[in-house]
């Protein structure tokens, strides 16, 4: 039987079909950039700073992200805000050193740093890595309803 | 004019078969191996290092990048040693999910060895077809954890947060239908659980296919069988573990020898190969891809009919729940605490593993009784495998390095640390 199983190349006719089939089959792949896979409410990507509804910063600098962090990505320094509270003058991640590892938004008491579900962002200069606070705050501003529509889908689970 | 008797090829560091960053300096005799000498470091990240310098909690996720293509297993060594040094037990539920993501991780590693292995030896379909499903484990990291490979998801004490309800479904677009639309979500219309299981249930066929296309394939077989042949007692000798043991005949898996976790209350069998070559290693491991499916529908199974805890009830190790931390002033410091010092683990050593894909993954920890670890030493599996490299090799033609290098299933991240 072998020979003969040998000299008819069976094996690799039924590998061929396999293939065949596929080929007729639906693709896997999506259409990106126009279509994207799905991303959960989970998604840690690109950080941002949120305000409360009333447009108050979050943060109130106690600064545990940045003790938290790994990869020591997080810069603040604090001061005395207009309204005479505590906030942060200073609010810098340097992107290249952040590992992604969400526990800055997991230290936060206020939720004030968060980590977004956008992951499509690039720098062209130098410098464009460090996200300083406006910057943190403008996509916070930006995607705010994005932000507490995840928030709020995650909550029961933290 | 004088022979040339001998030569040396630097194998890598940048050649795509060797898969990172391996530098094999070989000397050779025409197509003949006399000698494979691999110079490891191109990689080297100095985690044990910086280990030492952060809180516990805060090397979890650089224990994810070390074997970067069996994430949460590495995780799974680092936090079981943690949890023998601090003396707890995870709930019962954290045990089950850790399993089962365990697992999950050992699939996404095979199916990466398999489809980079066939690659290497010449079959390029296996590697597409590896990719689609990983894709779907992929999004299961993704759902749980929030990242689709460096999960940082594992804590002393349990996992960080439960299993969502809910899966992320494919968004409509203009070019797809309203029928492929329903088709491709039709998986992810319940929960986490419900898609790892539907996975489960389709996953088999799909080990048939790669089957269908290499384990008869006459090309596959010449370039694996007798390849790289260790002998029990060899690979014994060599240190060697996980599949790349298995292969050679000997019956040894952590899960079933030393179980940890809930592996004891779970029904698997550890397959084993018979002559310790390329292929008998294959056979194994795709096996162990059958095995892994049958521990995960068993995972699933339980965690659907027992909700509970994922995290250990302990204030002095894991933080309160945010609900809490926001109402309650002793939960608030806590939680400030937890996240700018740590917890402080008592003194004394401890060496915690686990049954990674690639074998033995330890941990050996010292600890000084701070809030940081006084020395961590990784024990990777790919280490001795590698050493072993030119006794493997050696009398064998060049292309079967490759195959070697595949069979060894080599990922630098946790090689050179």
């Amino acid at each position: 039987m072998y020979p003969v199983k040998t000299f008819l190349m069976t094996e690799l006719l039924a590998g061929l079909r396999l293939t065949l089939k596929h080929f007729f089959t639906r693709k896997a792949t999506v259409l990106y950039p126009e279509e994207k896979t799905p991303k959960s409410p989970r998604f840690r990507g690109l950080h941002a700073l949120r305000r409360y509804p009333n447009g108050q910063e979050r943060c109130i600098a106690c600064k545990l992200c940045e003790a938290v962090c790994p990869a020591q990505a997080i810069t603040i320094e604090s001061g005395v805000g207009p309204d005479g509270t505590r906030r942060t003058t200073r609010y810098d991640i340097d992107l290249f050193k952040c590992i992604y590892c969400g526990f800055c938004e997991e230290a936060c008491p206020v939720d004030a740093i968060v980590e977004t579900r956008i992951h499509e962002f690039h720098m062209e200069r130098r410098g464009e890595n460090i996200m300083t606070k406006d910057k943190l705050l403008a996509v916070g501003d930006k995607y705010e309803a994005m932000i507490a529509a995840d928030k709020a889908a995650d909550a029961p689970y933290r | 004019m004088p022979e040339i008797e001998s030569f040396t090829v630097n194998f890598g560091p940048q050649h795509p078969a060797a898969h990172g960053v391996l530098r094999l300096v070989l000397e050779m005799e025409g197509e003949v191996i006399h000698k494979a000498d691999p110079h490891v470091g191109l990689l080297h990240r100095a985690t044990e290092k910086l280990a030492e310098t952060k809180p516990y909690n805060q090397s979890i996720g650089y224990m994810d990048r070390l074997d970067y293509v069996s994430m949460m297993c590495n995780e799974h060594g680092y936090v079981l040693a943690i949890e023998k040094l601090l003396g707890i037990k995870p709930p019962i539920r954290a045990q089950y999910i850790r399993v089962m993501f365990d697992e999950i991780t050992r699939i996404l590693n095979h199916l990466m060895w398999l489809g980079a292995h066939a690659m290497d030896i010449g079959a390029m379909t296996v590697f597409l077809y590896c990719f689609r499903e990983r894709e779907d484990l992929m999004d299961v990291y993704e759902a749980v954890s929030g990242t689709r490979m460096h999960a940082t998801y594992y804590r002393p004490g349990g996992v960080y947060r439960d299993l969502p309800d809910k899966m992320p479904q494919y968004e409509p677009s203009p070019y797809r239908s309203a029928k492929e639309l329903e088709e491709l979500n039709e998986a992810r219309s319940g929960s986490v659980l419900d898609f790892i299981e539907h996975f489960a249930d389709r996953f088999p066929a799909r080990i048939d296919e790669y089957e269908t296309l290499l384990t008869d394939n006459r090309i596959w077989k010449q370039r694996t069988v007798n390849i790289g042949v260790v002998s029990p007692e060899r690979a014994m000798q060599l240190g060697f573990s996980g599949p790349m043991l298995r292969g050679s005949g000997v019956v040894w898996d952590l899960r079933k020898h030393q179980p940890y976790e809930v592996y004891d209350q779970l029904d698997f069998d550890i397959p084993v190969g018979k002559n310790g070559d390329c292929y008998d290693r294959y056979l194994v491991r795709v096996e162990e891809l059958r095995q892994s499916t049958r521990i995960i529908k068993q995972c699933v199974e339980w965690l659907k009919k027992n909700p509970g805890p994922v995290m250990i009830d302990d204030r002095k190790i894991a933080p309160p729940r945010r609900i809490e931390m926001k109402d309650d002033m002793e939960s608030l410091i806590h939680h400030f605490k937890l996240f700018t010092e740590g917890y402080s683990v008592p003194e004394g050593e401890v060496y915690a593993a686990v049954e990674a894909p690639k074998g033995e993954f330890g941990v050996y920890l010292i600890s000084d009784g701070a809030n940081k670890p006084y020395r961590v030493k990784v024990r990777a599996p790919g280490f001795p495998h590698l050493a072993a490299m030119n006794e493997m090799v050696k009398g064998h033609m060049l292309a079967d390095v490759v195959a070697v290098i595949g069979t060894q299933d080599i990922v630098f991240g946790e090689i050179d640390r």
